[in-house]
């Protein structure tokens, strides 16, 4: 039996949240400015939030380590945001749309929490679109859609392939708005490198300005992290080269537990690594699948140049296997898929690679159609790779994207500490297993314009946590804590960079837990990393000064934290023994390869607690599906 | 030493501080054609480190041309030779084996150098606060397809709008000026319904901020349009000048 409680309200699924919200304490406006809120991060998720928080009249400190808020990993986002609007009269509902996503999660995520997300997803396009968002139109002037993989309607939105920027723009100009009022006040180039934890609540945080190097205290009523995802723990991903886990990672070793830290996406249209210097790979939007037939060669080893190999000696391997989704089929499959037929020697032109054909779409649709729809993709692929897509196919492969799991939160998303909640890509809350394209956007803004400004004010209202000086003696012990943590590090002085540890932990991840996983390799990952860990502590190299920019010592901090986290993904990974969503153990499949979920014994989220260095105790929230009825999913 | 790989010199520059003098430092790199620059930078950076010296500190985030975090001067141009992409997309593969390369920041006066590479362009947030957006709160708008906004005309706010911040047509102007950057964002809202209630408000407001930032004023020599790594056009420029004009005939709530 599980341990958790997540504060599901009553009644039925589709009253819970308007039941909710009716029941929640509210702050009268004349109060709220006597609050004051910690906002890290300024991705979709934060920005939203601090923009939403301050117009209610909260007293909100907003903090990025970028130098403009405008930069957040959220910008890259390609394909687009999902919502429920069905203006495309093909079916779509709040219901379809959270049924799609509990089941693309592989039954591993909470039904109510995934219901509100449903809900909301409506009014964050009216939000969007009020604020100027371009969104893609069709002829009359309306709003266009297009499907992505896991789906059978059209429902999502896009700005060509840079809906993330437009949004994260959108989000950027509130928070602004916010900001020129005065209710927000923005850091940025401020790093939070703690949590402040007093009496188990979250007070405050610590911070390492970028430019000076020097700690500052925060203290606030209640602390929201939005931070983002934790890929980069691969080394290579699609996320951008900042993007790290710190945030996280420290408030869960000051109590916060940390959920399904093994559940991470390979998304499977990614450019293929070009050599060992490659610093990040770059994603190529999966709506590409909705025009692009994936296939590789029937032969292996087959070397020939792609347009030399007949349609008969083409393998479509995803329209084969999946014929009613085909192409469109959900991240985890496809990826899996392409890694099947690599691995059984017939990947493009011997290489770790598949192709991502548009040859038909352009003779069906003509190429200026094809143009309109994904021509800076086209373009992006171009430069990158010195081939032109609209005479060959592509060539893609998988790469680590996007992190289901995260810090552990409740319905309210508010973390097992009180006072601190975590948003976005941050939390772990409504993906489950897998993510479904175009969800995680939907997921962001919903966090932050739409759910934390009802649950903090009631937080706020019932708890009336107090807030406590800087000087308070915890702080100071905080700050000198991660004072000596810096200390220690660019004392070390030995002979290996940063680099060269986190790629070597990256492939240790990639190769043990990435795409597939079995209980030797996950053992082996457990010790390579503690003694790469060990390594990194007797041998890392670390240039410059801890006072001025250093750029040096802020990676080194993130990989200390990747050494750690690394360590607990391959823990959860092992403890659960079934494959479901991205999670494939090796050890539990179908005849025919497919994910084989044991929902006997694994229906829970696995959120641990830090206990001490690579030592952590399980605790797990049970979870009931009452609406989506547990099933194996199907996508033939 | 691998076959694809060109052999080149790079001149970097150097400066230690905001208030310190710069100087290029010479390397001898060698480099895959597949790598993009900044790759080739990582690489130096993780020798640099290797030795026990100071490696270039520079920005970048996103590396797919997007974020606008990256930006360097390359043999000259902003974004270096090639057209319409950021800095982070250039490949090696656009260089010839024993070329020299000189590799400096941005410059303008708005844009103070922090360290190496890396520059301020908090200027640009400053603008962008002083009146960039649609002040709609959240919740109580109307429905998305009650705002029906025909193809071309939310086309051309898309291409306006698709501007990443990035500074290049600052420190590709001779004056240092802002104004493609700023039109980009008032045409963004003065072509679409939205934006029309503070259309006028909002130029003169950015327009002021833009001035008192310290970015020089246009004297139309087109040099940030042919920098730009988003193609913005200049089109944007006249019709925020319209804009301008316009609000300065009709309000005097904004004189200065
Ligand atoms: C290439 C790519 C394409 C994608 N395309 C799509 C798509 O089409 N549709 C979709 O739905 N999703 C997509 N995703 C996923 C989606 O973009 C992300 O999940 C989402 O944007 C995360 O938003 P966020 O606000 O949670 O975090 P981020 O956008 O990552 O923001 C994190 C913020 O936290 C700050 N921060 C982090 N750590 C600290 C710290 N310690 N101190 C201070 N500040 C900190 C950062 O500065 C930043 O402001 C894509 C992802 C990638 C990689
Ligand atoms: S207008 Fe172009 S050059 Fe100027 S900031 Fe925007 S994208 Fe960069
Ligand atoms: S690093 Fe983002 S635009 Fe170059």
């Amino acid at each position: 039996m599980g341990d958790l409680k997540s504060f599901i309200p009553e009644g039925n699924i589709s009253d819970k949240w308007t039941n909710h919200k009716f029941n929640m304490k509210l702050i009268n406006p004349a109060n709220k400015r006597k609050y004051k809120l910690i906002v890290v991060g300024t991705g979709l998720a934060g920005a939203s939030a601090a923009a939403t928080l301050g117009q209610l009249g909260y007293e909100v400190e907003a903090f990025t380590f970028h130098d403009s808020a405008r930069r957040a990993h959220s910008i890259a986002a390609q394909g687009g945001i999902n919502a429920s609007k069905n203006y495309q009269n093909d079916g779509d509902s709040v219901f379809r749309l959270f049924y799609d996503t509990v089941k693309g999660g592989d039954f591993r995520s909470r039904e109510a929490n995934v219901h509100r997300l449903a809900e909301v997803s409506e009014s964050i396009i009216d939000q969007c679109v009020a604020q100027g968002v371009p969104f893609a139109r069709d002829y009359g002037g309306l709003l266009d859609n297009r499907s992505f993989g896991g789906a059978q309607v059209s429902r999502t939105f896009y700005a060509k392939g840079q809906t993330g920027q437009q949004l994260l723009l959108g989000a950027y100009s509130a928070l602004n708005k916010e900001v020129a009022k005065g209710t927000v006040k923005l850091y940025s180039r401020k790093e939070m490198v703690d949590l402040v934890v007093i009496d188990g609540k979250a007070r405050g945080i610590i911070v390492r300005d970028l430019e000076t190097g020097a700690i500052e205290k925060y203290s606030a009523h209640a602390v929201i992290i939005a931070t983002g995802g934790y890929g980069n723990v691969f080394f290579l991903s699609t996320n951008a080269m900042n993007s790290n886990a710190t945030a996280s990672w420290r408030a869960h070793k000051r109590g916060a537990y940390f959920g399904n830290p093994c559940f991470t996406q390979i998304h499977p249209t990614c450019l293929p690594v070009h050599g060992e210097g490659q610093s990040k790979l770059t994603l190529m939007s999966e709506s590409l699948r909705n025009d692009g037939r994936i296939w590789v060669s029937k032969t292996k080893g087959d070397m020939r140049s792609p347009d030399q190999i007949p349609e008969e000696e083409r393998d479509y391997y995803l329209e084969r296997k999946y014929p009613s989704f085909g192409n469109l089929s959900p991240r985890d499959i496809s990826s899996r898929s392409a890694k099947e037929v690599v691995d059984d020697g017939r990947g493009a032109q011997g290489q770790e690679a598949v192709y991502l054909d548009f040859k038909d779409a352009i003779n069906r649709l003509g190429k200026h159609a094809i143009e309109e729809k994904y021509g800076n993709l086209f373009e992006i692929y171009e430069t990158i790779t010195g081939e032109n897509p609209y005479k060959l196919p592509m060539k893609i492969y998988p790469a680590p994207h996007y992190t289901m799991g995260g810090l552990w939160v409740d319905y309210n998303l508010m973390s097992n500490l009180p006072g601190l909640f975590v948003l976005g890509e941050a939390n772990f809350s409504d993906h489950g297993a897998n993510r479904l394209g175009a969800s995680a956007l939907m997921q962001g803004l919903a966090d932050g314009y739409f759910v934390i400004p009802y649950t903090i004010g009631n937080y706020l209202a019932e708890d009336k946590p107090e807030l406590l000086p800087t000087d308070h003696e915890e702080f100071s012990k905080h700050e000198k804590e991660f004072d000596e943590l810096v200390d220690k590090l660019m004392s070390i002085n030995g002979k290996t960079t940063v680099d060269t540890f986190h790629k070597k932990l990256g492939r240790i991840m990639w190769n043990k837990v990435g795409m597939a996983r079995n209980e030797k390799g996950l053992n082996e990952a457990i010790k390579e990393i503690s003694e790469l860990r060990e390594e990194f502590w007797k041998d890392l190299k670390l240039v410059g000064t801890k006072d001025g920019v250093n750029q040096t010592l802020e990676r080194a901090g993130r990989v200390v934290d990747y050494l750690e986290l690394g360590e607990l993904m391959a823990v959860d990974a092992l403890d659960r023994n079934e494959s479901c969503g991205a999670h494939f153990r090796e050890e539990y499949q179908t005849g025919e390869g497919e994910a084989k979920r044991n929902d006997e014994d694994y229906t829970y989220v696995s959120a641990w607690e830090f206990k001490d260095l690579g030592r952590w105790e399980l605790h797990k929230e049970d979870l009931d599906f009452e609406y989506v009825k547990l099933a194996t999913r199907s996508y033939k | 030493m691998d076959e694809k790989n060109l052999n080149l010199t790079l001149k970097i520059w150097r400066q230690a501080g905001p208030t310190s003098v710069g100087s290029f430092q010479d390397f001898k790199v060698s480099v895959s054609e597949d790598s993009s620059i900044l790759e080739m930078i990582d690489d130096l950076n993780n020798e640099l480190e290797g030795d026990g010296k100071e490696p270039v500190t520079f920005e970048s985030d996103c590396r797919e041309g997007i974020c606008g975090t990256c930006g360097l001067v390359i043999n000259g141009q902003p974004h270096g030779p090639i057209p319409k992409i950021a800095t982070c997309q250039l490949h090696m593969r656009n260089f010839k084996n024993g070329d020299t390369i000189w590799i400096e920041p941005f410059r303008a006066k708005a844009f103070p150098i922090i360290k190496d590479l890396m520059v301020d362009r908090s200027g640009f947030d400053r603008i962008m606060e002083s009146g960039g957006y649609v002040s709609v709160n959240t919740g109580g708008v109307p429905d998305a397809n009650e705002i029906p906004i025909s193809k071309d005309v939310a086309a051309e706010a898309f291409d306006a709008a698709a501007c990443i911040g990035c500074g290049a047509c600052v420190a590709a102007c001779k004056n240092a000026s802002a104004m493609l950057f700023v039109s980009a964002k008032v045409s963004q809202f003065s072509l679409l319904p939205q934006g029309q209630p503070e259309r006028y408000d909002r130029v003169q407001k950015m327009v002021m901020k833009m001035d008192e930032m310290g970015f020089g004023s246009c004297t139309n020599t087109y040099a940030c349009e042919a920098e730009c790594p988003k193609g913005i056009s200049i089109k944007n420029i006249a019709r925020m000048n319209r804009d301008y004009i316009k609000a300065r005939a009709t309000s005097e709530n904004l004189e200065v």
